[in-house]
């Protein structure tokens, strides 16, 4: 079993009154970011990484997103390679660099080369779409998200696989002399992985790829019915998919006394947690969703889609006409009735701390200490068989003091006992067998990837609660 | 009876629905970014004198998407190649915003195949005071609810785009807005060579109408249109109190004015 460690590395000396007010970490004005704070934040952070490599961690595992105090790895290839460069043996798993939201994917794929060069292959990269927030920040047409995605990917394996000098002339993206001086260390190319919530698409496409698919704490029942839909993908296209093909990224916080971790763990509720991201409305922005999941939002007012969003959530988000209200309004929830002046930023903060304990017996969230802490993941483990294992530090203001204290019991307690358990399981993982290296014979019942019988008795979730 | 037809066609390459109503000399009616709002009683007052033809965009409704149309401007291409195909030029135009935008666009091509054009709020030129409103950021009823500057003295506002939230609504208003995200995301909702272009329109008599509250494209805007448009006859009507949607927001005076203009 491969364990990353994995903060969203916040911006947490955000006011959180300022995030609530907003209805979104994304946007929140960048008057209340103080570079002096920044500048300790991003040295704590790296030194954390350092520090879960020294106590056991396989990998750190790092990710990016564009103007929000929820994370600051705004550049995540700069964090990237000062890592490749102080850490040792630890994987530095990028999940995942916005393809979308790239103008100049050849120099992505020189950034990427040369930290893959620096660390000696420890690279390994991963592709996201971007949230819908990122395609607004970086300016990028939602409308050809999953086309420059595309294109954006082939083209970086061009770079490190095609001889030069070359000329790509594609539909979004042009080159001349495609020649790049500096080539990835790892042959033919750096694994890849990628992470989501669960788009089908992205899933499937994963599976043609063969490349291992991370669920980003996404709720078992779904991410059941996506691995199975990743491993008869995988079926047709002649190969057997296991827990090598697998991921999951799971929110957890531990300190020596369940008091202390129950403290600290609110932190994840911070600013309304993921729930707060964005706003619906930059989460969804024009033809970042395909026809189809447009199609299934529409008829689902409050089914939640993978990212969360529903049409009634869309519908709290209307902004009224400047005189009059709007005619067609709704009444809505927690935050729209926040827009609306119905209800105190305070009232509004209470509402999202109410929901700590529901996020927890969804497992949403672990909080404990190593003792209580283990039977959950266990749970999780027996269920999806991940080969790969995230472990993402609670977000909110908790301090390094506090951070680091729960990435030792982490080392010295918990990544032993995954161990185990994953042995028990017979969980291997990607780097002990290549992901769609075993061949599937026609007609024959393919390997079973999850367990539904463990699954019958994990907790249920709440999916309106989001952490 | 109705008082419209939809139609699917064989034009130019591709299938295009065509709404179609009314008696008369025809009038090109190019619908907004959100697509078309139904039909409203200026659609009525006009059809009395005029053949109304409202194409619906491609890739919105069921005209199918054109994939290598990437810009208002190749839109506009397309445009002026399905009126030839249709023996429709030269005829009158009427243009709502996007719509507006495009006509611009057809007449910087071809002022020739235009009798007369009416733009209504164009989008297309950068304003010099103010910025066209990022309407792919906010839901489609923000766009919608900013388009008007007072609601309640707009019976017509809550009969747009049949004035209910069905899923068929918010399909439609996605495909739309998809559709012109692709077209006009960047820059944003202009085309900066446009303004450069405009000289070359003669002998096209043009009227712009705009609202001074427009908090969709700012009304500065309608100034750089007129002045762009100098070599042809133009004149400008701005209504107080007024929004993006002077058609419903003023309707009486608009009808009288677009009347009195394309008779």
């Amino acid at each position: 079993m491969h364990i990353m460690h994995f903060t969203e590395r916040p911006y947490k000396n955000v006011p959180e009154d300022e995030v609530i007010k907003n209805r979104s970490f994304f946007g929140v004005p960048n008057k209340f970011y103080d570079p002096k704070v920044g500048a300790e934040l991003y040295n704590e952070y790296i030194d954390e990484a350092c520090y879960a490599e020294e106590v056991g961690f396989d990998a750190i595992m790092l990710n990016e997103h564009h103007g929000t105090p929820f994370c600051m790895g705004a550049v995540m290839n700069v964090e990237a390679a000062i890592l490749a460069r102080v850490t040792k043996k630890a994987r530095i798993v990028l999940l995942g660099n916005p393809l979308p939201t790239l103008k100049h994917p050849l120099r992505m794929a020189e950034e990427l080369a040369e930290i893959d060069l620096i660390s000696h292959g420890r690279l390994v990269p991963g592709w996201v779409r971007g949230a819908g927030s990122e395609q607004i920040f970086n300016n990028a047409n939602p409308a050809y998200n999953r086309e420059y995605f595309n294109e954006a990917h082939d083209f970086i394996i061009a770079c490190w696989t095609r001889p030069g000098p070359f000329r790509w002339e594609g539909k979004h993206f042009n080159y001349r002399f495609v020649n790049p001086w500096a080539l990835p260390y790892q042959k033919p190319h750096p694994p890849i992985w990628i992470p989501g919530v669960l788009s089908p698409e992205t899933v499937i496409w994963c599976a043609k790829h063969r490349y291992p698919y991370i669920g980003l704490g996404t709720a078992l029942p779904a991410t059941v019915e996506l691995w199975n839909l990743y491993g008869d993908t995988a079926a047709q296209e002649g190969y057997t998919a296991g827990s090598e093909n697998f991921g999951y990224l799971q929110q957890i916080f531990i300190a020596e006394t369940e008091e202390k971790a129950q403290e600290l763990g609110k932190g994840a509720l911070f600013g309304g947690g993921a729930q707060n991201f964005s706003r619906p409305e930059w989460t969804l922005p024009p033809g970042y969703n395909s026809k189809e999941a447009t199609r299934r939002l529409a008829r689902q007012s409050t089914d939640y889609g993978f990212l969360g969003v529903t049409t009634e959530k869309l519908q709290q988000s209307d902004m009224p006409t400047p005189q009059a209200g709007d005619v067609h309004q709704e009444k809505g929830k927690t935050r729209a009735r926040l827009m609306r002046g119905e209800i105190s930023i305070e009232e509004a903060k209470a509402k999202i701390y109410k929901n700590y304990q529901k996020a927890q017996d969804g497992l949403q969230i672990i909080i404990g200490t190593p003792k209580t802490v283990i039977p959950k993941l266990k749970m999780i483990m027996e269920v999806l068989r991940p080969g790969i294992f995230g472990l993402f530090t609670a977000q909110g203001p908790i301090s390094e003091k506090d951070r680091l204290t729960n990435v030792r019991l982490l080392g010295q307690e918990v990544l032993p006992a995954m161990r185990e358990i994953a042995k028990g399981l017979g969980i291997v993982d990607p780097f002990e067998r290549a992901p769609g290296s075993r061949p599937y014979t026609s007609g024959t019942k393919r390997d079973s990837l999850v367990d539904l019988e463990a699954l019958k008795n994990a907790p249920k979730r709440d999916e309106s609660v989001r952490v | 009876m109705a008082e419209w037809t939809e139609e699917i066609t064989h034009v130019a390459g591709s299938d295009l629905a065509i709404i179609k109503g009314g008696q008369g000399k025809p009038l090109l009616v190019l619908h907004e970014e959100l697509g078309h709002p139904g039909w409203l009683s200026w659609h009525s007052a006009l059809a009395k004198e005029h053949t109304l033809l409202i194409p619906i965009q491609p890739g919105l409704g069921k005209s199918p998407k054109i994939e290598w149309i990437r810009n208002i401007h190749e839109l506009a291409l397309w445009y002026s190649w399905v009126l030839r195909e249709l023996n429709l030029a030269p005829l009158d135009v009427i243009g709502f915003s996007t719509g507006g935008w495009i006509a611009a666009e057809m007449a910087s091509v071809n002022s020739k195949q235009f009798r007369k054009m009416v733009l209504v709020a164009p989008a297309g030129i950068k304003p010099p005071e103010g910025e066209i409103m990022d309407v792919f950021s906010v839901t489609a009823r923000t766009s919608l609810n900013a388009s008007i500057y007072d609601a309640e003295a707009t019976p017509e506002f809550a009969k747009l785009y049949g004035g209910e939230r069905t899923p068929e609504q918010f399909e439609a208003f996605e495909d739309a807005r998809t559709e012109n995200a692709r077209l006009t995301w960047e820059p944003i909702m202009n085309n900066p060579s446009l303004q450069y272009l405009l000289p070359g329109v003669s002998g096209l008599p043009t009227q712009i109408v705009w609202g001074r509250e427009d908090a969709i494209v700012p009304v500065s805007a309608c100034e750089a249109y007129r002045k762009a448009l100098k070599n042809t006859e133009v004149k400008a009507t701005v209504f107080d109190h007024c929004g993006h949607r002077p058609e419903i927001e003023k309707s009486a005076e608009f009808i009288k004015l677009v009347r009195e203009f394309l008779a």
